[in-house]
Protein backbone atom coordinates (compact mmCIF):
# COMPACT_ATOMS: atom_id res chain seq x y z
CA UNK A 1 0.00 0.00 0.00
CA UNK A 2 1.44 3.35 -1.26
CA UNK A 3 1.08 6.64 -2.58
CA UNK A 4 3.43 7.65 -5.13
CA UNK A 5 2.05 10.83 -6.82
CA UNK A 6 -0.79 13.41 -7.05
CA UNK A 7 -1.84 15.98 -10.03
CA UNK A 8 -4.90 18.53 -9.94
CA UNK A 9 -5.72 19.18 -13.96
CA UNK A 10 -7.70 22.20 -14.52
CA UNK A 11 -10.73 22.47 -16.42
CA UNK A 12 -9.22 22.63 -19.64
CA UNK A 13 -6.65 19.67 -19.31
CA UNK A 14 -3.53 21.62 -17.81
CA UNK A 15 -1.90 20.22 -15.26
CA UNK A 16 -1.73 22.85 -12.80
CA UNK A 17 -0.21 20.62 -9.64
CA UNK A 18 1.93 17.74 -9.75
CA UNK A 19 3.82 16.24 -7.17
CA UNK A 20 5.60 12.63 -6.46
CA UNK A 21 5.37 11.57 -3.18
CA UNK A 22 8.56 8.97 -2.24
CA UNK A 23 10.28 7.60 -4.50
CA UNK A 24 8.15 4.86 -6.14
CA UNK A 25 8.02 6.76 -9.59
CA UNK A 26 10.69 6.84 -12.53
CA UNK A 27 11.45 10.89 -13.21
CA UNK A 28 9.94 12.16 -16.18
CA UNK A 29 10.22 15.72 -17.30
CA UNK A 30 7.47 18.25 -16.51
CA UNK A 31 6.59 18.34 -20.66
CA UNK A 32 5.60 14.57 -20.25
CA UNK A 33 3.68 15.21 -17.00
CA UNK A 34 1.80 18.07 -19.43
CA UNK A 35 1.50 15.86 -22.22
CA UNK A 36 0.14 12.36 -19.79
CA UNK A 37 -2.24 15.21 -18.05
CA UNK A 38 -3.64 16.49 -21.34
CA UNK A 39 -4.01 13.09 -22.69
CA UNK A 40 -5.74 11.65 -19.44
CA UNK A 41 -8.18 14.85 -19.78
CA UNK A 42 -8.91 13.62 -23.25
CA UNK A 43 -9.44 10.10 -22.29
CA UNK A 44 -11.46 11.08 -19.31
CA UNK A 45 -14.26 13.38 -21.41
CA UNK A 46 -14.44 10.27 -23.66
CA UNK A 47 -15.06 7.58 -21.14
CA UNK A 48 -18.14 9.83 -19.65
CA UNK A 49 -20.15 9.73 -23.27
CA UNK A 50 -19.67 6.10 -23.20
CA UNK A 51 -22.02 5.16 -20.31
CA UNK A 52 -24.69 2.59 -21.52
CA UNK A 53 -27.33 4.43 -19.48
CA UNK A 54 -28.15 8.10 -18.74
CA UNK A 55 -25.09 10.69 -18.19
CA UNK A 56 -21.74 9.41 -16.43
CA UNK A 57 -18.93 11.23 -14.79
CA UNK A 58 -16.46 9.19 -16.53
CA UNK A 59 -13.98 7.12 -15.68
CA UNK A 60 -13.16 6.76 -11.48
CA UNK A 61 -10.18 4.34 -11.44
CA UNK A 62 -7.84 3.12 -14.16
CA UNK A 63 -5.43 0.53 -13.20
CA UNK A 64 -2.58 -1.24 -14.56
CA UNK A 65 -0.94 -4.27 -13.45
CA UNK A 66 1.47 -2.68 -11.01
CA UNK A 67 -0.42 0.60 -10.03
CA UNK A 68 -4.04 2.76 -10.45
CA UNK A 69 -4.96 5.94 -11.24
CA UNK A 70 -7.69 7.31 -9.07
CA UNK A 71 -9.73 10.02 -10.72
CA UNK A 72 -11.97 12.37 -8.82
CA UNK A 73 -13.71 15.05 -10.92
CA UNK A 74 -15.43 17.99 -9.01
CA UNK A 75 -18.48 19.98 -10.10
CA UNK A 76 -16.38 22.22 -11.29
CA UNK A 77 -14.38 20.49 -14.12
CA UNK A 78 -11.17 20.35 -11.99
CA UNK A 79 -9.43 16.80 -11.66
CA UNK A 80 -7.82 15.01 -9.04
CA UNK A 81 -5.66 12.08 -9.58
CA UNK A 82 -3.82 10.03 -7.27
CA UNK A 83 -1.39 7.13 -8.53
CA UNK A 84 -1.15 4.09 -5.73
CA UNK A 85 -0.75 0.77 -5.20
CA UNK A 86 -3.06 -1.75 -6.44
CA UNK A 87 -4.30 -2.43 -3.14
CA UNK A 88 -4.53 0.76 -1.79
CA UNK A 89 -8.09 1.32 -0.75
CA UNK A 90 -7.96 4.77 1.10
CA UNK A 91 -7.22 6.63 -2.65
CA UNK A 92 -11.02 8.13 -2.67
CA UNK A 93 -10.77 9.10 1.43
CA UNK A 94 -7.29 10.92 0.04
CA UNK A 95 -8.70 12.17 -2.87
CA UNK A 96 -11.64 14.31 -1.19
CA UNK A 97 -9.02 15.52 2.04
CA UNK A 98 -6.95 17.06 -1.03
CA UNK A 99 -10.31 18.63 -2.58
CA UNK A 100 -10.90 20.07 0.80
CA UNK A 101 -7.32 21.26 1.03
CA UNK A 102 -8.17 22.60 -2.55
CA UNK A 103 -10.83 24.47 -2.19
CA UNK A 104 -9.08 26.21 1.33
CA UNK A 105 -5.90 27.03 1.04
CA UNK A 106 -6.28 27.43 -3.11
CA UNK A 107 -9.43 28.86 -3.85
CA UNK A 108 -9.62 31.06 -0.49
CA UNK A 109 -6.45 32.54 -1.49
CA UNK A 110 -6.48 36.26 -2.90
CA UNK A 111 -3.06 35.57 -4.79
CA UNK A 112 -3.93 32.62 -6.69
CA UNK A 113 -5.08 33.00 -10.29
CA UNK A 114 -7.86 30.14 -11.16
CA UNK A 115 -6.71 27.69 -13.70
CA UNK A 116 -3.31 28.92 -13.57
CA UNK A 117 -0.41 26.98 -11.35
CA UNK A 118 -0.62 26.45 -7.88
CA UNK A 119 2.30 28.04 -5.70
CA UNK A 120 0.65 28.43 -2.68
CA UNK A 121 2.74 27.37 0.63
CA UNK A 122 -0.29 26.56 2.23
CA UNK A 123 -1.49 23.91 -0.34
CA UNK A 124 1.99 22.29 -0.21
CA UNK A 125 1.82 21.84 3.50
CA UNK A 126 -1.64 20.68 3.96
CA UNK A 127 -1.02 18.01 1.27
CA UNK A 128 2.28 17.17 3.10
CA UNK A 129 -0.17 16.67 6.09
CA UNK A 130 -2.65 14.52 4.52
CA UNK A 131 -0.19 12.35 2.91
CA UNK A 132 1.56 11.57 6.48
CA UNK A 133 -1.58 10.37 7.81
CA UNK B 1 -21.37 70.56 -4.48
CA UNK B 2 -20.75 68.30 -1.41
CA UNK B 3 -17.12 68.55 0.25
CA UNK B 4 -14.97 65.36 -0.25
CA UNK B 5 -15.08 62.57 2.29
CA UNK B 6 -12.67 62.56 4.39
CA UNK B 7 -10.29 59.90 3.10
CA UNK B 8 -10.61 57.57 6.15
CA UNK B 9 -14.54 57.04 5.49
CA UNK B 10 -14.02 56.85 1.78
CA UNK B 11 -11.92 53.90 -0.13
CA UNK B 12 -13.45 55.35 -3.39
CA UNK B 13 -11.44 58.12 -5.31
CA UNK B 14 -12.93 61.14 -5.86
CA UNK B 15 -13.85 60.60 -9.43
CA UNK B 16 -15.67 57.34 -8.32
CA UNK B 17 -17.37 59.15 -5.26
CA UNK B 18 -18.69 61.22 -8.12
CA UNK B 19 -20.79 58.32 -9.48
CA UNK B 20 -21.53 57.25 -5.97
CA UNK B 21 -25.47 57.50 -6.80
CA UNK B 22 -25.22 54.57 -8.37
CA UNK B 23 -24.20 52.57 -5.45
CA UNK B 24 -26.63 54.30 -2.81
CA UNK B 25 -29.95 52.12 -1.38
CA UNK B 26 -32.10 54.63 -2.18
CA UNK B 27 -31.10 55.01 -6.55
CA UNK B 28 -30.72 51.21 -6.81
CA UNK B 29 -33.66 49.97 -5.07
CA UNK B 30 -35.44 49.25 -7.96
CA UNK B 31 -32.43 47.39 -9.24
CA UNK B 32 -33.13 44.26 -8.34
CA UNK B 33 -36.71 43.97 -8.90
CA UNK B 34 -38.24 43.12 -12.49
CA UNK B 35 -37.76 45.44 -15.14
CA UNK B 36 -41.25 47.09 -15.73
CA UNK B 37 -42.71 45.84 -19.32
CA UNK B 38 -43.34 48.91 -21.32
CA UNK B 39 -46.92 49.45 -20.83
CA UNK B 40 -49.32 48.91 -23.59
CA UNK B 41 -51.62 50.98 -21.41
CA UNK B 42 -49.76 54.55 -21.97
CA UNK B 43 -52.02 56.45 -19.85
CA UNK B 44 -51.59 55.09 -17.01
CA UNK B 45 -48.00 55.82 -15.44
CA UNK B 46 -45.68 52.98 -15.43
CA UNK B 47 -43.79 52.91 -12.56
CA UNK B 48 -45.19 52.34 -8.70
CA UNK B 49 -43.75 53.51 -5.18
CA UNK B 50 -42.20 50.25 -4.54
CA UNK B 51 -42.82 48.87 -1.02
CA UNK B 52 -40.54 50.16 1.74
CA UNK B 53 -37.84 47.36 1.96
CA UNK B 54 -36.91 45.62 5.55
CA UNK B 55 -33.29 46.89 5.28
CA UNK B 56 -30.42 45.52 7.81
CA UNK B 57 -30.10 48.97 9.83
CA UNK B 58 -34.40 48.31 10.79
CA UNK B 59 -33.13 44.54 12.27
CA UNK B 60 -33.33 44.93 15.91
CA UNK B 61 -29.52 44.77 17.09
CA UNK B 62 -29.73 41.92 19.94
CA UNK B 63 -31.42 39.82 17.60
CA UNK B 64 -28.27 39.02 16.02
CA UNK B 65 -26.04 39.03 19.44
CA UNK B 66 -24.90 35.43 18.69
CA UNK B 67 -25.45 35.22 15.34
CA UNK B 68 -22.47 33.46 13.18
CA UNK B 69 -21.08 33.87 9.55
CA UNK B 70 -19.95 31.08 7.45
CA UNK B 71 -16.49 31.09 7.80
CA UNK B 72 -16.15 30.29 4.33
CA UNK B 73 -18.26 33.01 2.72
CA UNK B 74 -16.33 35.50 4.56
CA UNK B 75 -12.99 33.75 3.56
CA UNK B 76 -14.02 34.52 -0.30
CA UNK B 77 -15.33 37.66 0.36
CA UNK B 78 -12.21 38.91 2.50
CA UNK B 79 -10.00 37.26 -0.48
CA UNK B 80 -12.18 39.36 -3.09
CA UNK B 81 -11.36 42.41 -0.98
CA UNK B 82 -7.50 41.83 -1.63
CA UNK B 83 -7.76 41.22 -5.09
CA UNK B 84 -9.66 43.74 -5.60
CA UNK B 85 -7.28 46.07 -3.69
CA UNK B 86 -4.53 45.07 -5.05
CA UNK B 87 -5.67 45.38 -8.73
CA UNK B 88 -5.77 49.17 -7.40
CA UNK B 89 -2.53 50.42 -5.48
CA UNK B 90 1.02 50.75 -6.33
CA UNK B 91 3.27 48.77 -3.55
CA UNK B 92 2.73 46.48 -0.46
CA UNK B 93 2.43 49.67 2.12
CA UNK B 94 -0.40 51.32 -0.37
CA UNK B 95 -2.60 48.02 -0.12
CA UNK B 96 -1.82 47.76 3.62
CA UNK B 97 -3.37 51.14 4.05
CA UNK B 98 -6.10 50.46 1.93
CA UNK B 99 -7.10 47.04 4.03
CA UNK B 100 -6.18 49.54 7.16
CA UNK B 101 -8.99 51.61 5.78
CA UNK B 102 -11.50 49.53 5.00
CA UNK B 103 -10.96 47.55 8.70
CA UNK B 104 -11.15 51.22 9.90
CA UNK B 105 -14.97 51.15 8.30
CA UNK B 106 -15.70 47.89 10.10
CA UNK B 107 -13.91 48.98 13.13
CA UNK B 108 -16.18 52.24 13.29
CA UNK B 109 -19.46 50.02 13.61
CA UNK B 110 -17.63 47.46 15.54
CA UNK B 111 -17.35 49.85 18.87
CA UNK B 112 -20.86 51.72 18.18
CA UNK B 113 -22.51 48.44 17.96
CA UNK B 114 -20.55 46.71 21.10
CA UNK B 115 -21.26 49.39 23.24
CA UNK B 116 -24.64 49.78 22.40
CA UNK B 117 -25.29 45.64 23.17
CA UNK B 118 -22.73 45.90 26.10
CA UNK B 119 -24.03 49.33 28.25
CA UNK B 120 -27.30 49.72 26.77
CA UNK B 121 -28.79 47.50 29.28
CA UNK B 122 -26.31 48.54 32.33
CA UNK B 123 -27.66 50.47 35.19
CA UNK B 124 -24.21 52.54 35.12
CA UNK B 125 -23.36 52.27 31.36
CA UNK B 126 -19.67 53.15 31.34
CA UNK B 127 -16.58 53.16 28.93
CA UNK B 128 -13.12 52.76 29.08
CA UNK B 129 -10.92 56.21 29.91
CA UNK B 130 -7.85 54.55 30.93
CA UNK B 131 -5.53 52.83 28.04
CA UNK B 132 -5.14 49.14 29.50
CA UNK B 133 -8.69 48.24 30.16
CA UNK B 134 -9.11 49.89 26.98
CA UNK B 135 -6.81 47.09 25.32
CA UNK B 136 -7.72 44.20 27.74
CA UNK B 137 -11.50 45.22 26.04
CA UNK B 138 -9.96 44.95 22.64
CA UNK B 139 -8.00 42.06 22.66
CA UNK B 140 -11.24 40.22 24.72
CA UNK B 141 -14.15 41.52 23.86
CA UNK B 142 -13.24 42.85 20.33
CA UNK B 143 -11.94 40.09 19.16
CA UNK B 144 -14.72 37.96 20.50
CA UNK B 145 -17.30 40.09 19.01
CA UNK B 146 -15.29 39.91 15.18
CA UNK B 147 -13.58 36.30 14.99
CA UNK B 148 -14.57 34.24 17.93
CA UNK B 149 -12.24 33.99 20.02
CA UNK B 150 -10.00 36.11 22.26
CA UNK B 151 -6.99 37.36 21.28
CA UNK B 152 -3.72 35.17 22.68
CA UNK B 153 -1.45 37.57 24.27
CA UNK B 154 -0.76 41.47 24.96
CA UNK B 155 2.22 42.56 25.07
CA UNK B 156 4.29 46.34 25.69
CA UNK B 157 7.30 47.04 24.10
CA UNK B 158 10.76 47.12 25.89
CA UNK B 159 12.19 49.98 23.83
CA UNK B 160 9.19 52.35 23.34
CA UNK B 161 6.79 53.03 25.85
CA UNK B 162 4.09 54.32 23.49
CA UNK B 163 3.96 51.03 21.92
CA UNK B 164 1.92 48.05 23.09
CA UNK B 165 1.01 44.74 20.86
CA UNK B 166 -1.77 42.23 20.69
CA UNK B 167 -0.75 38.82 19.17
CA UNK B 168 -3.10 36.16 17.71
CA UNK B 169 -0.96 32.89 17.23
CA UNK B 170 -3.97 32.12 14.20
CA UNK B 171 -5.75 34.94 12.87
CA UNK B 172 -8.87 33.22 10.62
CA UNK B 173 -9.45 36.18 8.32
CA UNK B 174 -5.64 34.95 7.36
CA UNK B 175 -5.70 31.64 7.76
CA UNK B 176 -6.13 30.45 3.99
CA UNK B 177 -3.94 33.07 2.63
CA UNK B 178 -0.16 32.26 1.26
CA UNK B 179 1.54 35.37 0.34
CA UNK B 180 3.76 34.58 -2.06
CA UNK B 181 7.72 35.03 -1.74
CA UNK B 182 8.17 38.33 -3.38
CA UNK B 183 5.66 40.25 -1.09
CA UNK B 184 6.55 38.53 1.92
CA UNK B 185 6.71 41.57 4.60
CA UNK B 186 2.71 41.75 3.15
CA UNK B 187 0.33 41.42 6.10
CA UNK B 188 -3.17 40.66 5.12
CA UNK B 189 -3.86 41.44 8.90
CA UNK B 190 -3.59 45.25 8.31
CA UNK B 191 -7.41 44.89 7.92
CA UNK B 192 -7.93 44.06 11.80
CA UNK B 193 -5.42 46.70 12.35
CA UNK B 194 -8.00 48.98 11.12
CA UNK B 195 -10.55 47.46 13.15
CA UNK B 196 -8.28 48.40 16.36
CA UNK B 197 -7.51 51.60 15.00
CA UNK B 198 -11.09 52.62 14.72
CA UNK B 199 -12.08 51.08 18.52
CA UNK B 200 -9.16 52.54 19.63
CA UNK B 201 -10.14 56.27 17.94
CA UNK B 202 -13.61 55.97 18.93
CA UNK B 203 -12.18 55.65 22.68
CA UNK B 204 -10.05 58.37 22.58
CA UNK B 205 -6.78 57.42 22.22
CA UNK B 206 -5.43 58.28 18.51
CA UNK B 207 -2.87 55.58 17.49
CA UNK B 208 -1.19 54.49 14.58
CA UNK B 209 -1.84 50.83 14.40
CA UNK B 210 -0.05 48.13 12.16
CA UNK B 211 0.11 44.14 11.31
CA UNK B 212 3.43 42.48 11.27
CA UNK B 213 3.90 38.67 10.74
CA UNK B 214 6.11 37.39 13.42
CA UNK B 215 5.90 33.38 12.39
CA UNK B 216 7.57 31.08 14.99
CA UNK B 217 8.10 27.51 13.87
CA UNK B 218 5.09 25.92 15.89
CA UNK B 219 2.74 29.15 14.27
CA UNK B 220 3.57 29.76 10.65
CA UNK B 221 0.42 32.48 10.58
CA UNK B 222 1.42 34.38 13.87
CA UNK B 223 0.81 38.04 13.59
CA UNK B 224 1.70 40.83 16.06
CA UNK B 225 -1.07 43.91 15.67
CA UNK B 226 1.37 46.98 16.51
CA UNK B 227 0.06 49.86 18.37
CA UNK B 228 1.74 52.87 18.54
CA UNK B 229 -0.02 56.03 20.77
CA UNK B 230 -0.11 59.13 19.84
CA UNK B 231 1.97 61.44 22.13
CA UNK B 232 -1.28 63.02 23.53
CA UNK B 233 -2.29 59.56 25.31
CA UNK B 234 0.56 58.89 26.68
CA UNK B 235 0.28 62.43 28.42
CA UNK B 236 -3.20 62.24 29.59
CA UNK B 237 -2.14 58.87 30.77
CA UNK B 238 0.67 60.34 32.78
CA UNK B 239 -1.84 63.23 33.95
CA UNK B 240 -4.37 60.63 35.11
CA UNK B 241 -1.87 58.63 37.37
CA UNK B 242 -1.65 61.38 39.95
Amino acid sequence: MAIWGLWVINKAGGLVYQRNLGDGLPHLTSNEYLVLAGTLHGIHAITARLSPTGTSSGANVISGETFKLTILLTATGTKFVLLTSLAENTADTVLSKVYEAYSDAVMKNPFHTPEMPIRTEGFDSRITAIMSG
Amino acid sequence: MHAAPHPRFSVLSASAAQSSEHLSPAASSTRFSLPSAPSINTTAPASKPAPPRQTIYDRPLNKTRAAEVSASAFAFLFSEMVQYTQKRVNGINDLERRLNTLGYRVGMRVLELMSWRNEAAAKAPKREIRFLPALMSIHTQVWRAVFGKPADAIEKSVENADEYMIIDNDPPITRNISVPRDMSQLSCSSFTAGIVEAVLDGLGFPARVTAHNTPTDQLPNRTTILIKLEKSVIDREEALKT
